[in-house]
């Protein structure tokens, strides 16, 4: 059984139709990249599932309940959200904004528990940001950053991670850092992980399955194989693509491409 | 701007460190003054009943005026600190979010159109004016399809606030109460009473108390809205919880002592220096320290050209200018 599901949602700003008509299905416990030109939705479907914004027609639904009865903070409990580069965190230090993460976890009073403390400690160990704790977030480079903002989505203690453009202006060592301590939470903690991601080689090596979208619309979706394809992305990015296998990984790699003219 | 070497100081100590700066000014307060007392003199005012002139005066002028001083320090501080958090915008402040001129605007009118009203009055009418001021320069700022940012509050604020000014000064013009509104607006806190104290006491604790009570939903607000929603919060409950407490905490400040420009801008910004952003650290430390600030902007007004009143929002302003400028020029980073 699948989770977490759209059907027929149409997502609208102001009078502008950003979605519409999408029916998709998150796999459990797989890493699901969505690919797709600037301004085709992906961004607006991530929020639109996990109740950021609201959705106009159709449905999110969640444990065979729709995300729109379901009370705020007991979505929260399933699925943390990372916004495309979150604002800044001023002068936080990275435990006390790491803490935050167990807000939906909390009474109305706040006192951390024994457990939310190990949650915290946990999350800050795994992203490898614990020797920063006392740091003010905004005195940490941009990938120690993104870390400290994935260990608050960790200790939200969720089945379900959405992140948007998690690897946004890192370098390519820290964006594989950031990549590979998501598949690593998805391998040992069977976390589902939902982002949208703008490298396609980045997007064939660590998702199990790839949505590719354009115009609000879902053209394909599978596994990598299927989607980094001549055809696929000629119909995705208006690219003409050459795919190869990468020799490490044996995935699908776009070797090269150029601009399909005059289509 | 957050300081290092500060920061190692646990937070505990911090808050004791700054109730005990309050108590000792508070203190001061009692003791100096236009008319000469000591500490014994306070001393006994407060502990027995004698019916001396002196003792009298303590009691009843100096007393409720600096217990009024603190609250309104305390409440102008939490309310900017709230503000600023809740439209991530570190120039907020009641003063500049047209709430102050709101309270002017309403207080003119009051004092124009129902010349015999009481203190209770004036105070409701200040209330209504801080929101309508406030909702006004939230209004037009969220005209625009994307919402209100920094830069539209702002600019709202600037024109909403100087045409309530207008409307303030051209019915003070009109009906000759130019006189009357301007003791009300920059009297400070002369002649403050026990029954007002009183009256404002409860909303403005209760206020704070709240607040507090709220910090941490603050605090997820002020990353982002969509980091508050994705955490589970109820935002737009929250942020109407704040904004009635802004209202409700410069409403009675505003009823108390009139204009203040520049003090919940500038209190937040010290508490930040020595406690961070975290709004549970904010909001405690601000109601203490914006009391503390208050109390010795009082007392020097009261004594720098004895017997003569020098207004508290001047002395405010002088006082705090220099050390804002030094924490401006130390290149914070609280915020941006």
């Amino acid at each position: 059984m699948v989770r977490l599901q759209a059907k027929d949602l149409q997502i609208r700003y102001a009078d502008r139709t950003i979605v519409e008509n999408l029916s998709v299905s998150i796999p459990d416990e797989k890493i699901t990249v969505i690919i797709g030109p600037n301004g085709c939705g992906k961004s607006t479907l991530l929020k639109a599932m996990t109740r950021i914004i609201p959705h106009q027609k159709g449905s999110v639904v969640l444990d065979g309940e729709s995300i729109v009865k379901e009370p705020t903070k007991r979505l929260a409990q399933k699925i943390a959200v990372l916004p495309q580069t979150p604002e800044s965190a001023g002068a936080l230090t990275v435990g006390e904004l790491v803490s935050y993460g167990r807000f939906p976890h909390q009474n109305r009073f706040g006192r951390l528990t024994k457990k939310d403390l190990e949650m915290i400690d946990w999350a800050l160990e795994v992203t490898g940001t614990k020797f920063f704790k006392s740091h003010p977030v905004d005195s940490l480079s941009g990938g120690q950053r993104q870390r400290v903002w994935i260990a608050l989505a960790l200790a939200q203690e969720t089945d379900m991670i959405f992140l948007d453009e998690p690897t946004t202006y890192l370098d390519m060592a820290h964006q594989l850092e950031i990549l590979e301590l998501l598949q690593q939470l998805n391998v040992t903690e069977k976390r589902t992980i939902v982002m949208v991601l703008h490298d396609l080689n980045h997007a064939a090596r660590f998702a199990d399955y790839i949505i590719g979208m354009k115009f609000g619309k879902i053209v394909k979706s599978g596994p990598s194989e299927e989607i980094i394809t001549k055809p696929v992305l000629r119909e995705l990015f208006q690219i003409d693509a050459e795919i190869g296998e990468d020799p490490r990984t044996g995935k699908p790699i776009c070797i090269t491409y150029n601009l399909v003219r005059g289509d | 701007m957050f300081n290092y070497r500060l920061q190692r100081i646990p937070y505990s100590i911090k808050l004791g460190m700054s109730l005990i700066l309050m108590i000792v000014l508070f203190g001061m307060a009692l003791v100096f003054g236009a008319a000469d007392t000591s500490v014994k003199d306070v001393i006994s005012a407060l502990l027995s009943t004698a019916p001396n002139d002196q003792a009298i005066m303590l009691r009843e002028i100096r007393f409720p005026r600096e217990v009024a001083a603190a609250l309104i320090g305390a409440a102008l501080a939490v309310s900017g600190a709230i503000i600023q958090g809740m439209t991530r915008n570190p120039l907020a402040d009641p003063g500049l979010l047209g709430l102050t001129a709101g309270a002017n605007a309403a207080l003119a009118m009051t004092l124009a159109f129902w010349p015999s009203v009481n203190y209770f009055g004036v105070m409701l009418a200040c209330f209504a004016g801080a929101a309508v001021g406030a909702i006004l320069v939230f209004g037009f700022s969220s005209f625009h399809p994307e919402g209100f940012t920094t830069l539209r509050i702002v600019l709202a604020g600037a024109t909403i606030s100087a045409f309530l000014y207008a409307i303030a000064e051209g019915i003070g013009l009109y009906f000759k109460i130019s006189q009357q509104v301007s003791m009300w607006t920059a009297g400070g806190m002369i002649g403050t009473t026990w029954n007002q104290v009183l009256l404002i006491a409860p909303i403005v604790l209760v206020g704070i108390a709240i607040s507090i009570m709220c910090s941490r939903q603050l605090t997820i607000l002020s990353l982002s809205e969509e980091m508050a929603l994705g955490l589970g919060q109820r935002v737009r409950l929250i942020k109407s919880i704040l904004f009635v407490l802004v209202i409700i905490l410069t409403g009675a400040s505003v009823a108390l002592v009139g204009n203040l420009a520049f003090f919940g801008l500038m209190v937040p910004h010290i508490v930040r220096a020595i406690v961070g952003t975290d709004y549970r650290f904010v909001l405690p430390m601000s109601a203490i320290l914006g009391a503390s600030f208050m109390l010795l902007a009082d007392t020097i007004g009261r004594t720098i050209n004895a017997p003569y009143e020098t207004p508290v929002a001047a002395v405010v302003a002088i006082m705090g200018l220099p050390f804002f400028l030094y924490i401006v020029r130390k290149g914070g980073r609280s915020f941006s």
